[in-house]
């Protein structure tokens, strides 16, 4: 009844086939399946938000989604965006201001943060606060994520 | 944790969806956004045998203006009508509320129409179908039928949808010359479930009230209208003194279930600050 089933879809710009479970989520399949292991399972009830991978353009929670559902699909995950170089001051930016201790959150956290100031220009502090509050971090207090993503915006001219 | 085996089936069209929903019953689910299905999948509280997909029908995902109605397709996710210009200026109470449904991971997959299937009574969307007067659209193999929103929600996560039926789309009357809105709620955190929230309309004559809705959430088993308190302000202006007249109304109008954070009592509280707070900013006291 819970027969595998063939995917093919593109990860981080390259063609990938397998074959899986239904009930796979889709951030045990990049992490088991691919190695891709920059996306972490966290509560796997959506609330966290370590889980984030992009989907079709959209940040998503790797852990309500099946694996099945991509099919087709365009995923990019931390290491497709690190390795873009789309990033790189966003990266540069958590370095710089401490925005990170454990590292847990900070994919997830990268990605959301990069669809803010890809989609909204002009966020002020509660309104960056706002866009990452489904991020979770427990070492931060979130002050030097801000301030992080407050500096790019800045500097991107937004 | 991990969900329990299941079947998945991709529907590529609605006679797929019909023939699963048909040949399973109620051991098969509908996947929209699954953000509440795939969390209940995970906890083992949901044990779906057969998962229909219908992430595929893009035609379900469409918003559209239809004369004096917006039609929201099942499948149009929260960010898309958060964002929608249409829903902006005819359904503004839907923009006020979708930046209050979780965060935007979620509202990035997550659907208008499975919000009101799922009907979780702390959920923004069937507050503001209340309160909107929305038409619900499903339908099944056999007939397509409009129920309203009052008669759509029966109980905790039990709506009127019947085991072989598809919820396709929600149909709100525009934004007429006169009418107000206004949305708020009350949370823990940014983005959690509300601890009680007000979805509400009113439309106006000069500064006199026509009609009211005031739709509830977080408070009960469903989403309820208090057509009592609002039935107080018809044809008065709303100001303080009317407010604190309705507040009376409210209070023995309202079945208030206490939560696992907040008591009855607290919630009873809240909800006659929801409705200060919000009727004032209607009218900007």
């Amino acid at each position: 009844m819970s027969g595998q089933v063939e995917i093919t879809l593109t990860v981080n710009g390259e063609t990938v086939r397998r074959t899986v479970e239904p009930r796979l989520n889709l951030v045990d399949f990049v992490r088991e399946e691919l190695g891709l292991t920059g996306a972490h399972a966290g509560c796997e009830q959506g609330a966290c938000g370590a889980c984030s991978l992009r989907v079709d353009g959209k940040v998503v929670r790797g852990c309500l989604m099946f694996a099945v559902q991509v099919d087709g699909a365009d995923v990019e995950t931390i290491e497709g965006l690190a390795q873009s170089g789309r990033a790189d001051d966003l990266i540069a930016a958590f370095k710089r201001h401490n925005s990170l201790q454990c590292g847990f959150c900070t994919p997830g956290m990268l990605l959301t943060a990069d669809e803010l100031l890809n989609t909204v220009s002009g966020s002020s502090r509660a309104e960056i606060r706002d866009f990452i509050s489904g991020n979770y971090c427990r070492c931060t207090g979130y002050q030097a994520i801000v301030d992080a993503i407050e500096d790019v915006q800045a500097k991107r001219g937004g | 944790m991990k969900p329990s085996p299941f079947e998945y089936v991709k529907a590529r069209s609605m006679d797929d969806v019909f023939n699963t929903l048909e040949r399973h019953g109620d051991g098969a689910k509908i996947l929209a956004g699954g953000q509440s299905l795939v969390p209940a999948m995970n906890l083992r509280m949901a044990l779906p045998e057969v998962l229909i997909d219908i992430n595929g029908l893009s035609d379900l995902g469409t918003i559209e203006l239809d004369g004096d109605i917006l039609r929201i397709g099942a499948l149009a996710r929260h960010a898309e009508v958060g964002d929608s210009a249409l829903v902006a200026s005819h359904a503004p109470l839907l923009a006020e509320a979708v930046p209050y449904i979780a965060h935007r991971g979620i509202r990035n997959r997550g659907t208008f129409g499975g919000s009101l299937a799922t009907a979780d009574p702390a959920s923004e969307l069937p507050a503001c179908a209340l309160a909107l007067a929305a038409n619900i659209n499903l339908a099944s193999r056999q007939e397509k039928r409009t129920v309203a929103a009052t008669d759509f929600f029966k109980d905790i996560y039990e709506t009127a949808i019947m085991e072989n039926e598809l919820l396709v789309s929600v149909e709100i009357p525009v934004k007429r010359e006169g009418e107000r809105f206004g949305f708020l709620e009350f949370m823990r955190r940014r983005g959690d479930y509300a601890t009680a929230g007000l979805a509400a309309y009113a439309s106006f004559d000069g500064d006199r009230v026509e009609s009211m809705r005031l739709a509830f959430f977080g408070i009960g088993a469903t989403a309820v209208l208090a057509p009592k308190t609002a039935e107080a302000f018809i044809g008065r202006t709303i100001d303080q003194a009317t407010i604190d007249n309705a507040v009376p109304k409210l209070n023995d109008e309202l079945e208030i279930l206490s939560d696992v954070h907040t008591s009855a009592d607290v919630k009873r509280h809240l909800t006659s600050v929801l409705m200060t707070r919000v009727l004032s900013g209607m009218v900007q006291i």
